[in-house]
């Protein structure tokens, strides 16, 4: 695959060097190069309309995964959003997809991220997508124990801080559970020394 | 019911039998009068005579009061004194828009002292915009032993703590329905309080909750209350438990699902779709948060019985309506999103020939979501399939005169018209004229019109078409409209059967005010916020007319001679003592 400023990828088998990994572009670390579908490419650099869509230097920025990257630019006709108007009661509430976002941190990274755990209908979708978002780390796949290649020998296991403020393994309480009520925020965390991958 | 000696023998200060013209026994005329239902007849008949009226007094059982500050809980218990069922109303509608202040008052607290010296027999209570405590609540599940239905609508001021409360104490409950209130909820424990020997409830309403409830909990409690008719969960209870409670409960004559976007086995939709089909008394649905469009084939069966379908909580697109509505043939009532838009508006008109409710909610705008909405071709589609159209609620981004002028023509029987153009102030979007002409038409074709919300770009002119032609308009809503006094002025002089007016952000000041002075005592209230009237204004009419109770809230940072929001209304309890400091009373 090339980027389209056509500079030049070093194969990723050569001695096990993930030379994407460290190639050094815009965006944050992590992000995925190119999608299957050849669409938006973030993270390499890009050409001058693609930065116009940037969010450069924003915290906040969603990268909704599982959805099509094709989200039509739109800026919403400006409302002038008076007091009370429209007239509805409960106005926020009514048909909005809810939204659970979570803040993703994982351990040794600098930064955060957020996900909307209600575009996931289950823990598989989930730690696809995180390991999407996180692919220089190597998340533990608590579901089948996948054995992953590492890069540095560090396995990286999905938790998440419950309403109670305690870390749980992600896996522990069924989906929708963790979904709608448990989840505050999701963490990877470094697996304990003596559970060592097999 | 036993009649006293006592009052009797005040009445009739002679025993002469030819001065009593009616020759009615008083034990009959209270039988008689007891079957009537109606508080307007009540009303009426309470006029007739002295003898009507204590009749009258005596036999009724059920007291509607709306608004709690027009009366005193003491002169209600004075009057009538066998009461069991009360509805209460209390802040003015616009509290639901967040216009009216925090603690303005409308508290049950002082009503439910009352009712427990007077009406220890009490059995329902239906409030709707009162401020309610927790420890209102367990006040009332305590002090009424045969307490039997609380019903709480647009009500703020309390947690789940008190729904524990009632859960708890009331032995007899059949009726709990927790509507669309500002409650603070703190868990679903509540649901648990229900003893285990507890069989009563018929309706439960839990659907404005968020938190978890203890499914096993409920599952029992369902299977347990055999005479269930009404039940509606929250978002948290999902398909496959859903169906588990269908099972227990085929006899449901109205559903409200959880949430409706699980992923389910083949199996499990099967499962759905039978439990489903065995609820042979359903005619109301609702509920189906998240819906997913692939999920409601399990519906289908439901549906032919269907009478009452509302979809606001799903936000379907058009043909996911579509497909669904081609099974409810039966539909008179009808709420959706304008996430449907005009094609799933005409799928409306083509499908529901019995329809003669349609509300049109709007889908929250300020995501960063596609515009979408429903425009005036949805209206005319649906006005040419439902003749029978005659209570509208619309919420749309574009409308034209000549659009409403044919939807009156084939709907002619509106009782209730509103209609919300979203953008405040915006006129015909092909001719760019003001929308005059569209409520003119509505008020001349439709002669039964009862209420009435107008928008879009309005002049004078349109108010007086409200004036000369709206005759049964009770109830009429103004915001961002008019050019002039002049045209509340009309309204003031030419509606003579108008109760509840409501105002905000219009060019009507104290000359259109003081219009009304005759007029407010025959009203229940009028509302006017951010228009022209002055603190003068108020004065002078509250001056003028001392059986009104007029209100001022101002703003911070107004001016002193202006009066932000004004709110009057007829009472005989005089001016009421629990205002807040931010509410003046003139």
């Amino acid at each position: 695959m090339s980027s389209e400023n056509g500079k030049r990828l070093l194969e990723t088998d050569a001695g096990g060097l993930n030379f994407e990994a460290t190639e050094l572009t815009l965006g944050l670390p992590g992000e995925p190069r190119v999608t299957s579908d050849g669409g938006a490419k973030l993270g390499s650099k890009r050409g001058f309309s693609e930065t116009v869509d940037l969010k450069l230097g924003d915290n906040n920025q969603e990268v909704k995964l599982g959805h099509s990257l094709q989200e039509a630019a739109k800026s919403p006709v400006s409302k002038t959003q008076v007091v009370g108007w429209p007239p509805v009661r409960g106005f926020a509430r009514r048909g909005k997809k809810s939204c659970k976002y979570v803040k993703v941190a994982v351990d040794g990274a600098p930064y955060l991220r957020k996900v909307d755990l209600e575009i996931y209908n289950s823990y598989q979708q989930l730690l696809t997508s995180l390991e999407d978002m996180f692919s220089c780390f190597t998340i533990r796949n608590y579901l089948n124990e996948k054995k992953i290649d590492q890069v540095n020998g560090i396995e990286y296991m999905p938790t998440y801080e419950d309403k109670d403020g305690d870390w749980m393994l992600v896996g522990d309480v069924p989906w929708q559970l963790m979904k709608s009520s448990e989840a505050v925020g999701l963490g990877l965390k470094t697996a304990p020394k003596y559970s060592s991958t097999n | 019911m036993e009649p006293s000696e006592l009052k009797r023998s005040k009445d009739s200060p002679n025993l002469d039998e030819s001065t009593r013209r009616l020759s009615f026994p008083d034990e009959v005329l209270e039988r008689v009068l007891s079957l009537l239902k109606s508080h307007r007849d009540r009303s009426s008949v309470s006029l007739v005579c002295k003898d009507w009226y204590n009749a009258e007094r005596w036999s009724r059982t059920h007291v509607f009061i709306g608004n709690c500050y027009s009366v005193s809980p003491e002169i209600v218990a004075r009057r009538f004194p066998k009461i069991r069922s009360v509805t209460l109303k209390g802040k003015p509608r616009f509290s639901d828009f967040n216009l009216v202040p925090e603690n303005w008052g409308a508290d049950i607290h002082a009503w439910l002292v009352v009712f427990a010296a007077k009406y220890p027999f009490l059995e329902e209570l239906r409030l709707k915009r009162m401020a309610i405590s927790d420890e209102s609540l367990e006040f009332l599940a305590v002090s009424f032993p045969n307490f039997k239905a609380l019903s709480l609508l647009s009500c703020d001021g309390f947690s789940t703590n008190g729904l524990a409360a009632i859960a708890t104490h009331c032995k007899n409950l059949t009726e709990l329905d927790i509507q669309e209130n500002g409650i603070d909820d703190k868990g679903g424990s509540w649901l648990s309080c229900f003893p285990e020997s507890f069989t009563s409830l018929e309706v439960l309403n839990f659907a404005n909750l968020s938190s978890d409830i203890n499914f096993d909990a409920l599952e029992r409690l369902v299977g347990r209350c055999k005479s269930m008719r009404v039940l509606k969960l929250n978002r948290s209870v999902s398909l496959e438990q859903l169906q588990r409670l269908l099972v227990n409960a085929p006899q449901l004559a109205e559903l409200g699902t959880g949430s409706f976007s699980e992923e389910l086995t083949f199996r499990q939709c099967v499962e759905l779709e039978s439990a489903l089909s065995n609820c042979k008394n359903m005619h109301t649905l609702s509920g189906l948060w998240d819906a997913k469009g692939i999920y409601l084939p399990a519906l289908y069966p439901v549906c032919t019985h269907l009478t009452f379908l509302n979809l606001s909580y799903a936000a379907l697109r058009s043909d996911e309506l579509a497909k669904l509505l081609a099974h409810c043939p039966r539909l008179k009532r009808l709420w959706v999103l304008d996430t449907v838009e005009d094609k799933g508006l005409e799928a409306v008109g083509m499908n529901c020939p019995l329809l003669e409710e349609l509300r049109v909610f709007p889908a929250d705008l300020f995501d960063e979501e596609i515009i979408h909405g429903v425009t005036e071709a949805g209206f005319v589609a649906v006005s040419f399939g439902c003749p029978r159209l005659h209570y509208v609620l619309y919420f749309c981004c574009q409308m034209t005169n000549a659009a409403v002028a044919t939807i009156v023509q084939n709907c002619p029987d509106f009782t209730h018209f509103r209609l919300c153009i979203m953008n405040p102030g915006q006129p015909d979007h092909i001719t760019n004229e003001p929308m005059d002409e569209a409520f003119g038409a509505v008020v001349k074709t439709c002669t039964k019109l009862q209420r009435l919300s107008v928008s879009g770009r309005l002049t004078d002119l349109t108010f007086e078409y409200i004036g000369r032609y709206a005759k049964n308009l009770e109830t009429l809503s103004v915001a961002f409209a008019g050019s002039s006094d002049w045209g509340m002025q009309c309204v003031m002089g030419g509606c003579s059967k108008l109760r509840k007016l409501e105002i905000r952000d219009c060019p009507f000041g104290n000359a259109a005010l003081l219009s009304g002075l005759e007029k407010y005592e025959s009203m229940r209230s009028l509302w006017m916020s951010a228009c022209n009237v002055t603190m003068n204004g108020c004065r002078l009419l509250a001056r003028e007319m001392p059986r009104l109770n007029v209100e001022v809230m101002k703003e911070d940072g107004s001016d002193d001679s202006q009066a932000d929001k004004v709110y009057v209304y007829r009472s005989i309890a005089g001016p009421r003592r629990d205002a807040p400091p931010s509410v003046l009373t003139l």
